[in-house]
């Protein structure tokens, strides 16, 4: 029986090999034996229909095979599973493998992509040289380089297809986000925002790596290729030259809104979603304006790279809340109307439910009751309604903001299953003092800045996986978390949500009562997101990236040192050495 | 830079054997004998690794008279650097930061410098102040982020300026070009930091001028930094050995500075106190 699903799998595969292109990914994403690119599907939902493990046998889930991925900083995303084959990323210098699912040898490398980047670029990578994995179409695998360089590999041979500079990491903008491919296009962000890079996303073909367009965040309309109805459903959130008019002079030039997010595609609407990051400088002082269209979350047609709707969050940050956290598309119930809904989890603490054909803001409620910078967002405008003593300003100290600047949840993507209608969100608990005269030195030039010091927020706690209701804007459960839930989360249809810990517990709740039912410590931090496939036995994995690292391995091991130890927080960061070092891992777990 | 590294490993170790037979040390060093320093390879008139910028000649400075020479660890001056290179361990000593500068425990600053206005001397821009007319015809360079632009939003002039980069491409840019543009016309004005502006008005190719920015009412932000030398956080020995070797050697370094063109504030150098605050210092993620 096993056999034959095996086998009536490969062949779909070996017929959509042959169709390549468009209909290529549509049709393997549908495969739950498999998992093809970084989200699960394109409506970014990391939900899994396999069902061999379930709430009742889930405690006897066990190692089955590792794998060393060689490199010691952050592993954040997750590998793909295409056929009977594996691909593992790791982080700087992103070397890629092949693994081989069949054994006798099971994790065998059948190749090693092994870049030469140039060392220096680690020094501008902002927080630890992560990289959030590969994608995969046409026979090729897709890997976003910290130097800039987006690579095509041939999956069966690793050799470079082709090769385009996408980033110049020179001027400080590198990638670190996961390639996107939507019909025969492959979409790439940027990160780099805090060098006053202008984010831009661009399209390059699947075929030969030729580029097809590129959309700016911000900037005169022509380069952030609006349009003629762009915002036509909601012309109150802005439509012509808000890209120029909303900045002063010309610092939209240099004006951040990088892109370094997870991105989600409707095939109906033709419409893929991202989020653009904070907008730079750093000063909010010296930027005043609502600095469009950073912190915004963008639809645009995939094969004219043009933006139908726009919608800004966070109007002129003054938290660096960077809007780029995972879009999910999900149909809902919406006060007993079906909506083709977006649910985006941001930084800023808000959970956003929009309607995705037009934008159109339906539900924006604080997924973490402790957020306290706006008391709401008022949904005629859409504007947030600030709490005047936690805007961050020039002379002004402002404390207990919460959440902090990493955001009541950072990239770590959440899940959608629908069969309970949830999303499992893996939250920061996490609240700070902004000190925006704290004096800054870059280039041998002194400056104010700001500095953020992070504490856990009430109750002590800095983190929680929780369930929550898009339709209504309400937690649904919440199981609190030691330190920030760092890692993405999986759902599966057999109601089980997996996600990892800073610890490097790997864990599986109850996806109905939070409850957790097990959990297995793996060999350093989790900031990597769970997938689970079937292997070419016919048995069920799940499978996960440990190796501590991001803003858990920089932001918190590297900010410990001499600062203010026993005032709290630095107490129960410091805790996070007790429990883990860093080291890359995949682990692979079934039942015996 | 992997050689580089390497190199500097092995003079370290070779250093530290000779010096440990030395007698006659700097009251206050208890830390190791080399002398470790973390800098920037390409930013002049700071550093540079062929020892070129005036904190390789106050490294050298102070190394002699510990008996021993400057080694060195590069790093891009730019988020990340104290990180990487200090907090790392790598090195010891950060010679240039600003006094009270929160990554690093500072010494007692030795010299303080300003922002300036930078201009060609026979030109038409000649501005000594805020108010200045001239201000709303200029194209004004500024880098960005540094305090300058909070003047120039103030003003109201954010539309005459032209921005440069704070953090450049270190391969092939150098942070003089803002200067350079002065005195080439591309720019009519610019407003930079002391060091930077001294350095390369200097060696302009018409006669430049650099005038110290005046405070400005409504403008909370400093135009004026004291500047100390940094160490790890807990390494308060060497701290009091750097205090002991500023003292000592407050003529030559003040001879160095000038030579380099270094526009000096006068006034009391005192040193930030410590300060103890909750939390962890956060980086921004991405």
């Amino acid at each position: 029986m096993r056999a034959t699903v095996w086998v009536a799998g490969f062949l779909v595969l070996v017929l959509v090999v042959a169709a390549y292109g468009s209909q290529e990914l549509l049709q393997l994403q549908t495969d739950d034996k498999q998992w093809v690119m970084p989200g699960k599907d394109y409506s970014q939902t990391r939900f899994s229909t396999l069902s061999q493990i379930n709430p009742r046998n889930v405690k006897n889930l066990r190692p089955a095979w590792t794998f060393s991925t060689g490199t010691l900083r952050g592993h954040e995303g997750a590998p793909l599973v295409v056929g009977d084959t594996m691909y593992v990323h790791t982080s700087f210098p992103n070397n890629v493998y092949a693994l081989d699912l069949k054994g006798p040898d099971v994790g065998r490398i059948k190749w090693a992509y092994l870049p030469k980047q140039d060392p220096s670029v680690q020094a501008v990578a902002c927080c630890d040289n992560v990289n959030r994995g590969l994608s995969f179409a046409d026979g090729k695998v897709f890997l976003s380089q910290l130097d800039g360089h987006l690579v095509a590999l041939d999956a069966k041979t690793g050799k470079e297809a082709w090769k385009v500079q996408n980033a110049d990491p020179k001027v400080g903008a590198t990638m670190t986000s996961a390639p996107h491919i939507y019909k025969d296009k492959v979409i790439v962000g940027v990160s780099g925002g805090e060098f006053g890079v202008r984010g831009h996303v661009t399209a390059y073909n699947v075929k030969d790596g030729q580029q097809v367009w590129r959309a700016y965040s911000m900037g005169p309309d022509e380069d952030l290729l609006l349009a003629d109805d762009f915002n036509q459903a909601n012309p109150h959130f802005g439509q012509r030259k808000q890209g120029t008019e909303t900045w002063q002079g010309d610092q939209w030039k240099t004006g951040g809104g990088t892109t370094w997010g997870w991105y989600a595609f409707d095939p109906q609407l033709n419409l893929f979603y991202y989020g653009t990051g904070n907008p730079s400088t750093w000063n909010p002082s010296q930027r005043p304006g609502d600095n469009k269209w950073s912190m915004t979350i963008f639809a645009r047609d995939v094969d004219t790279g043009k933006a139908k709707w726009g919608y800004q969050m966070t109007p002129w940050d003054a938290w660096d809340y960077d809007g780029v956290n995972e879009m999910i598309l999900a149909d809902l119930k919406i006060g007993g109307k079906p909506v083709k809904a977006l649910v985006h989890f941001d930084r800023n603490g808000f959970g956003y439910t929009l309607d995705r054909t037009n934008g159109s803001l339906l539900v924006a409620e604080k997924f973490d009751p402790a957020v306290n910078w706006a008391t709401g967002v008022d949904k005629k405008t859409g504007r947030p309604i600030e709490v005047a003593a936690m805007r961050t300003e020039a002379g002004k100290n402002s404390q207990g903001v919460c959440p902090a600047a990493l955001g009541s949840k950072d990239q770590q993507p959440a899940s959608f299953s629908p069969r309970t209608s949830l999303f499992y969100v893996p939250t920061n608990h996490v609240c700070m003092d902004y000190e925006p005269f704290e004096v800054k030195y870059t280039a041998g030039q002194p400056y104010v800045g700001a500095t953020l010091r992070m504490f856990p927020g009430p109750g002590g706690h800095m983190g929680a996986v929780i369930a929550w209701d898009a339709a209504t804007g309400k937690i649904v459960w919440s199981n609190k978390e030691r330190f920030s839930a760092w890692s993405g989360t999986l759902v599966t249809a057999t109601d089980l949500v997996f996600y990892g810990t800073l610890e490097g517990y790997m864990k599986a709740l109850d996806a109905k009562t939070g409850k957790e039912l097990w959990r297995f410590k793996t060999p350093s931090g989790i900031i990597g997101n769970p997938i689970t496939y079937i292997g070419p036995d016919g048995k069920q994995y799940v499978a996960i990236l440990s190796g501590v690292g991001g803003w858990a391995g920089i932001g918190l091991a590297a900010g410990l040192e001499g600062d203010s130890e026993g005032l709290g927080a630095v107490g129960a960061y410091k805790k996070l050495a007790e429990y883990t070092t860093l080291g890359g891992v995949l682990t692979v777990f079934s039942l015996p | 830079m992997k050689r580089i590294m390497v190199v500097a490993v092995v003079l370290t170790f070779a250093l530290s054997l000779a010096s440990a037979t030395r007698a006659q040390q700097t009251p206050g060093q208890a830390a190791s004998a080399a002398f470790r320093v973390c800098a920037d390879p390409n930013n002049l008139p700071y550093s540079n690794d062929k020892l070129e910028g005036f904190e390789n000649k106050i490294a050298a400075l102070f190394a002699k008279d510990l008996g021993t020479t400057a080694t060195y660890t590069w790093w891009p001056d730019r988020r990340g650097f104290i990180r990487n290179t200090l907090r790392a361990n790598q090195c010891d000593v950060v010679i240039g930061v600003p006094n009270g500068y929160d990554q690093v425990r500072w010494t007692t600053p030795y010299y303080r410098s300003s922002y300036a206005f930078v201009f060609v001397k026979e030109g038409k821009f000649r501005v000594r102040s805020w108010d200045d007319e001239r201000l709303r015809h200029a194209r004004i360079g500024v880098i960005a982020a540094t305090p300058p632009a909070d003047a120039l939003i103030k003003k109201g002039l954010m539309g005459n300026v032209a921005a440069y980069r704070l953090t450049i491409d270190y391969t092939t840019e150098y942070p003089g070009k803002i200067v350079d543009d002065v005195a080439a016309g591309k720019i009519d004005l610019a407003i930079v930091w002391g060091p930077v502006a001294g350095y390369f008005a200097k060696k302009a190719a018409v006669p430049v001028e650099v005038v110290a920015v005046p405070p400005l009412e409504g403008v909370p932000v400093p135009f004026t930094y004291a500047i100390s030398m940094g160490v790890r956080k807990r390494d308060k020995d060497r701290q009091e050995q750097l205090e002991a070797l500023l003292r000592k050697h407050e003529t030559q370094i003040r001879t160095i500075l000038v030579e380099y063109g270094v526009p000096l504030v006068e006034g009391p150098l005192v040193r930030k106190p410590d300060e103890e605050k909750r939390g962890v210092v956060g980086e921004r993620y991405q």
